[in-house]
């Protein structure tokens, strides 16, 4: 195993989100809120959702996590900026789908130029998908309804 | 065992020490093409040759259901079974085989002693008293009781080095104060409890012992007589041997005072249909067919254990957990959690501001096991300011190259991260 191989996991873009997230804070006001938590390895992640008056949502975050959640939340701010409400679930589930495709399969290609391709090396690490998907997992519960979510049951 | 003690550890008992890695099969892999260090033996060990032997055989010549045949297989199943209660009664000093039960594990151990509760029900207002750095199943057993029966949760505080001071575990100890459940060994820092100080205190309130022994078998001699506690419960697959096979040692007057937990075959005396008498000890507690195989291999780790000595296991971890120590401090960015004066070879550290989770994928990359996170103790993660950690925890069969090994892959987590 060579360094170059990690960096299928470590990418440039994904240590570059990881260490100067954008959409970090709570937002001084906001509609809907959710916690998404990763018992197994301490990662906790709150989302925020603003919604305006044309039914376009956004989203920001607070917490700790590993460098491939807090990546992924913060990929997943610039991906859900003024998205039309009834568009972003379609987007979480396309995230998800990418994340736990097989690690040969090309990346969907509605997802190839946005962010969140970077995180597509998540794919050979099993047991790193869910630090991946807490963020969008987190927006996901917010938009039912739901105040907290976990990507992990035991631990 | 001060440095200088362990610098002078001589050759010859290095030597015999290092051998001991050629019994086990998994360490003569390579893992992403690394030679494995596997510095994970605080979550479970690797397997013995003579306890994958023990079991092989068992499975493949000897199996039968236990205490009920009459037919040759089923009486050399019962012998076996039987005979590593007495490796294990030998192994803990306990007073008779009716006092070693056999459970799944260290977990359900203390679960069967949280159910059955000894002697007088435990009323509203009762105290179960554990520490801050219990593992979550020396916490959670004891949080359904008193769910159950309105008793009270009292916590005894752990210092910021990860250790505990035996008065102030006996300063919450009160009148109803009814079971001190106590961990050994912290799986998650590796402080030493000093039980030689609280048990007695314990005693002398007429407040029942148990201690969750399952990070102290594999490192040091345990005496349960000497300690003088009511239970001492602890997993096989910590110390060389199976998953899925574990003891409750427990007092024979105390356990006599317990209804049974689980009912069914093997448990009985005579069952009616109006009402059922039950079996002797330790028979009492072990409804069903057992965990034969686990039961025999269990058996085996307790004779290799035995024929390595306990004592000499704590001589040689001492001297590789103070080589790891002073590796982790040398590299100045590491920060070990849990500096109690008395550890035991696993050490909790954090690489700046590194996520433990991170770290851990990343020496995987170089062949080199560390747990990462909690470790099921998240109360005293969280006393300790921390969402994690990273932990590598040794066994006799680790040795210098293994710890090497981690300190080369954490300067490729540097390089990456910084």
């Amino acid at each position: 195993m060579t360094e170059a191989d990690l960096l299928t996991l470590y990418r440039e873009q994904v240590l570059g989100h990881a260490k100067s997230p954008f959409g970090r804070g709570e937002p001084e006001s906001f509609d809907i809120s959710a916690k998404g938590q990763n018992p197994l390895c301490g990662d906790s992640l709150t989302v925020f959702i603003n919604e305006n008056e044309d039914g376009e949502i956004t989203v920001s975050f607070e917490g700790t996590g590993c460098a491939i959640s807090v990546a992924s939340a913060s990929m997943m701010t610039e991906m859900i900026s003024k998205l039309p409400r009834a568009n972003v679930q379609a987007l979480i589930d396309r995230v998800v789908t990418m994340l736990h495709d097989d690690p040969q399969s090309p990346v969907d290609k509605d997802l190839q130029s946005t962010p969140v391709a970077a995180l597509s090396g998540v794919r050979t690490y099993p047991s790193r998908i869910k630090c991946a998907e807490l963020a969008w997992q987190a927006v996901a519960a917010a938009l039912a309804g739901e105040s907290t979510t976990t990507t992990e049951t035991n631990g | 065992m001060s440095a200088r003690e362990i610098d002078t550890l001589d050759a010859a008992f290095l030597q015999r020490m290092r051998v001991l890695r050629g019994d086990f099969p998994a360490l003569r892999q390579e893992v992403n093409g690394k030679p494995l260090a596997f510095l994970d033996s605080a979550a479970s060990s690797q397997r013995a040759q003579p306890v994958i032997d023990a079991m092989a055989h068992y499975e493949g010549f000897d199996h039968a259901n236990v205490h009920r045949g009459v037919h040759t297989l089923s009486q050399r199943a019962t012998d076996s079974y039987e005979g590593a209660r007495e490796k294990v009664r030998a192994f803990i000093n306990a007073r008779s085989t009716r006092e070693v039960i056999f459970t799944s594990g260290t977990t359900e151990s203390i679960n069967l002693v949280a159910a059955s509760f000894p002697g007088a029900p435990i009323a509203a207002g009762d105290e179960i008293l554990i520490t801050h750095l219990e593992h979550h199943a020396n916490i959670v057993p004891w949080q359904l009781l008193c769910q159950r029966t309105g008793a009270v949760l009292k916590v005894a505080p752990v210092q910021d080095d990860g250790s505990v001071i035996a008065d102030d575990v006996i300063n919450m100890m009160s009148e109803r104060t009814k079971m001190l459940a106590i961990s050994a060994v912290s799986n998650a820092l590796g402080t030493i409890l000093p039980l030689e100080d609280i048990v007695p205190a314990a005693r002398e309130r007429n407040i029942l012992v148990l201690v969750d022994g399952a990070q102290a078998v594999p490192h040091s001699v345990v005496d349960v007589q000497a300690l003088d506690v009511d239970f001492f419960a602890f997993s096989a697959h910590k110390m060389t041997g199976p998953t899925g096979v574990g003891v409750l040692y427990g007092r024979e007057s105390v356990l006599e005072a317990m209804p049974p937990w689980q009912g069914g075959g093997d448990m009985i005396e005579e069952v009616r249909l109006e009402g059922t008498t039950f079996n002797a000890l330790p028979y009492k507690f072990e409804a069903g067919t057992p965990n034969i195989a686990g039961v025999v291999g269990l058996g085996a780790a307790v004779d290799y254990m035995t024929s390595i000595g306990l004592e000499n296991v704590s001589r040689y971890e001492a001297y590789l957990l103070a080589y790891l120590e002073r590796r982790l401090d040398e590299c100045g960015d590491i920060r070990i959690i849990g500096r109690a004066p008395n550890k035991a070879s696993v050490t909790s550290f954090l690489m700046d501001d590194v996520h433990p989770h991170d770290l851990g994928t990343i020496v995987d990359q170089f062949g080199v096991a560390v747990r990462t996170g909690h470790h099921c103790a998240m109360p005293i993660m969280n006393r300790l300011e921390v969402p994690g950690t990273a932990r590598a925890s040794l066994a006799f069969y680790n040795n210098e190259a293994d710890i090497d090994a981690l300190i080369d892959a954490l300067e490729s987590v540097r390089k990456l991260f910084k």
